[in-house]
């Protein structure tokens, strides 16, 4: 009680009505963090939060406990988001995917501290915020080519012109890995919506801050709402909807967890859900980026139609 | 005013109906039996040499077009169907793994000219065993599955070529599990790209229709091919729930309801066994006003009558725009009364036998609750025969969206009508499913055809076209109708490993 009392009267305030602090420090002022549903930053319904606590003990802050309602209300934006942001140009999703790159670059520092206070060491913290930046600059560049290496022309027998593209699969719940708070969510993210698919990503249960951050950033980086959407909390008590929803069309998962991924596929006959594990990716190493991340998020589709030949000019063409 | 209001008066059709009322009569011509041998028995297929089944059992495949027995048939349980798995192992480690990849494509090669040399034959049997008229296991089934063989055995030695960027691997053994709307056809399917991806395979075909798998497996012994690769191992879901439990696969593939579907994603839930599923559709085949309209109703009746609607792609559901809605269902009318429907091998015939007693009583089911849903019937007036499973080609006319008719695939001949105004609103009702396999579009507009298949959610989509196949080109669905591709490069896609070739290094 007496601390307390302490601290509150290290501040001040001056004649002139500005905080004036009479030891060193100043109170910080602490970020509230909240879920990032149709591009808007909300609180959970449910009104409930968690504290993760950090090796130190320390407290890193009030985070929402998302619940099943705000998954389903992430999916509707996502639902909604997700014809118009398939049908952009494929260049411009590149360029926003890499206004995100220039975003986050211009934010690095907030990020390795944030990841610092999660137990990262500044070098690791360092590195994986540059190979994050670096990793949306891959996939801003996969935009407008993933559809020719995936693409074919088919030699049909018989008068037809045939043709098969990849199209996005929809929309994609992702449990995001729980180590590499940053890295591990964007290398994710960024191959789901590069192919033109919305998301509902949750971040690490126990690392949660950067992936607000991230929101953030990507508000700030002409994202339309809804195509990425970003909950926190509790991975046991949330996983089995984002793999039950009737309207999500795939499910990522990152742990290595037969358990959980026995109930997810189980989960997944309900619609016929593609369920994705990358259970065993180094998200740090090359490993961790390819356009084949992009292409286990879409569908193949094939498109006929006839060929006339009209006139008499043969061969003689 | 009185000028303005004659304007708006719907225009007449200046098409004529088609005379099919003069008393021309097809005469008999149908195939003959006797250059096919059927045995009277058949047992398992497996290590290269026909076994007796373990469960001593027995099962009779039928001619759905009279109710004949055509032969017996080892029913395998699941000591039996461990045998097939332990010789497609055994077959894998020892032998087809470390063929060169050339010469399993040649091994590939020759069961595709094998199979031309015994269309007739197969052809036929096919017609038998199912009920599909002959003019489609000829012209179709039967040349269609030689052609698979012989497309994916030149993939063989070329797998590095397939995937920029990655190192392929066989998988090991594969069980598969086809049905029995096409099945030499699907048998080719399932077959042709898992050897020519250096696996080994143990297939179950549908219960109903065994002999063309049957054949298959004697015609791939005169290949001699070495004893283990192909195992054909018959039985109904029992003899299928085992293949999909068993330990010792590393893929399974489907094609087949999207019910059973479901069953088998739970049975590999917690399992290393890749998994492909190819399972049911209920397709939009849209008409709009500006489509050439003699060409698509020839699209409509093909899309859904096409081997009695035993089709997972069948165009069951028809949108048809507002202002050409009577005139197309005119000339739909007036079209099926023109459809031979009987003999199977009659080359004549149009609509074949339904395949099978339960599948019939599936299809009175969907009629009778169409009807009791207030949909208007219309069904052909053509005479059917009395012994075998039969059912007149039928539309269904103000179907309501909501309809079960509508919304639940029925797989039989049986056509459910609706209409639309403007593109928008067909778009959502034709992407308003469950399904998501294939879709038809039928307008003499570029752009309105790349707008409307580019904004379906199917597989497969057919312009001005519908039911086209080829090998060369990717099968299969979207959402509920299930996932990978068959045919074409992405159909080797479901039988390989894929590794990097980009060592997997940190990065300073």
């Amino acid at each position: 009680m007496e601390k307390t009392t302490v601290k509150k009267s290290s501040l001040s305030v001056s004649e002139n009505g500005l905080e004036r602090k009479k030891g060193k420090k100043r109170l910080e002022v602490l970020k509230t963090y909240k879920i990032y549903i149709n591009g808007q930053f909300l609180r959970t319904e449910s009104g409930r939060y968690y504290q993760p606590v950090n090796a130190a003990g320390e407290k890193l802050a009030n985070v929402c406990l998302c619940s099943r309602k705000d998954f389903r209300d992430a999916v509707v934006a996502a639902r909604s988001a997700f014809g118009g942001w398939s049908s952009r140009p494929a260049l411009n999703r590149g360029q926003i995917l890499y206004r995100m790159a220039e975003m986050l670059e211009g934010r690095k520092a907030q990020f390795v501290e944030e990841l610092q206070r999660q137990d990262v060491s500044k070098t690791k913290a360092e590195k994986e915020v540059l190979l994050t930046v670096d990793r949306l600059i891959y996939y801003a560049g996969w935009c407008d080519k993933y559809q020719q290496i995936f693409s074919t022309v088919n030699p049909v027998s018989g008068s037809y012109f045939n043709f098969s593209v990849p199209e996005p699969t929809g929309v994609v719940s992702i449990i995001a890995p729980q180590d590499y708070p940053l890295l591990g969510l964007v290398s994710v993210m960024a191959p789901a919506i590069a192919g033109g698919n919305t998301c509902i990503l949750l971040a690490s249960e126990k690392k949660p801050l950067c992936a607000i951050t991230l929101a953030e950033t990507l508000h700030a980086s002409d994202l339309p709402p809804g195509v990425v959407n970003i909950l926190t909390g509790k991975l046991s008590e949330l996983i089995k909807w984002f793999a039950e929803h009737m309207d999500v069309n795939a499910t990522v998962f990152c742990e290595n967890d037969v358990e959980t991924q026995k109930m997810l596929k189980e989960k997944s006959a309900l619609n016929v859900k593609r369920m994705i594990f990358y259970d065993n990716i180094k998200w740090e190493t090359e490993q961790g980026q390819s356009p084949y991340f992009i292409f286990d998020l879409q569908e193949t589709k094939t498109t006929w139609h006839p060929i006339e030949n009209i006139g008499f000019g043969g061969g003689a063409y | 005013m009185k000028k303005k209001q004659k304007n708006i008066l719907p225009r007449k059709s200046n098409t004529l109906k088609l005379s099919f009322d003069t008393s021309w009569t097809y005469a008999p011509a149908p195939e003959s039996r006797t250059s096919a041998t059927i045995q009277p028995r058949y047992d398992l297929f497996i290590n290269g040499k026909w076994t007796k089944p373990e469960s001593g059992k027995y099962f009779e495949t039928i001619n759905p077009a009279n109710e004949e027995t055509l032969s017996e048939i080892a029913e395998a349980n699941a000591a039996d169907v461990n045998k097939a798995v332990a010789a497609a192992r055994n077959a894998y480690e020892k032998y087809w793994k470390k063929l060169p990849a050339k010469e399993r494509g040649k091994y590939i090669f020759r069961i595709a000219r094998m199979m031309q040399e015994k269309s007739r034959e197969l052809a036929i049997i096919e017609s038998l065993d199912g009920g599909k008229p002959i003019r489609e296991s000829r012209d179709f089934d039967i040349p269609e599955a030689a052609n698979h063989f012989f497309y994916y055995a030149g993939w063989a030695d070329k797998l590095d070529y397939a995937f920029p960027g990655k190192k392929t691997a066989s998988l090991g053994v594969a069980g598969q599990i086809i049905p029995w709307n096409f099945p030499l056809l699907m048998a080719a399917w399932k077959i042709a790209p898992a050897l020519a991806t250096g696996n080994t395979v143990v297939l179950k075909p549908a219960e109903t229709t065994p002999l063309t798998a049957l054949k298959l497996a004697e015609l791939i012994q005169e290949a001699d091919l070495p004893p283990g690769v192909v195992n054909i191992i018959t039985g109904a879901g029992e003899t299928g729930a085992a293949l999909v439990q068993h330990p010792d696969i590393n893929k399974i593939a489907f094609t087949g309801s999207t019910e059973v579907g479901k069953m088998i994603l739970r049975a590999v839930a917690g399992t290393n066994k890749k998994l492909t599923l190819e399972l049911g559709g209920k397709a939009a085949n849209i008409i709009f006003e500006d489509a050439p309209l003699d060409q698509a109703v020839e699209g409509i009746i093909n899309g859904i009558f096409f081997n009695q609607g035993h089709v997972c792609c069948a165009g069951s559901r028809l949108y048809i725009q507002e202002s050409v809605a009577n005139t197309v269902i005119r000339k739909l009318k007036d079209r099926i009364e023109t459809l031979i429907v009987g003999d199977p091998l009659d080359k004549n015939t149009d609509i074949g036998a339904i395949n099978s007693k339960k599948q019939l009583e599936t299809i009175h089911y969907y009629i009778k609750t169409g009807i009791q849903e207030g949909a208007e019937i219309y069904e052909s007036s053509c005479r059917l025969p009395s012994k075998g499973f039969w059912c007149k080609p039928t539309l269904f006319l103000n179907v309501a969206q909501s309809s079960r008719i509508a919304q639940e695939e029925i797989f039989g001949p049986v056509l459910a009508i609706l209409t639309f105004r403007t593109d928008d609103e067909v778009i959502e009702k034709a992407n308003n499913t469950p399904y998501g396999l294939s879709a038809g579009v039928w307008t003499d507009k570029g752009s309105r055809i790349f707008n409307m298949t580019r904004k379906m959610r199917a597989g497969v989509v057919w312009a001005n076209t519908y039911n086209k196949f080829d090998p060369t080109s990717p099968f299969g669905g979207y959402k509920e109708s299930g996932f990978g591709r068959e045919g074409g490069l992405h159909g080797l896609m479901p039988y390989l490993h894929l590794s990097n070739l980009i060592p997997n290094s940190t990065r300073k």
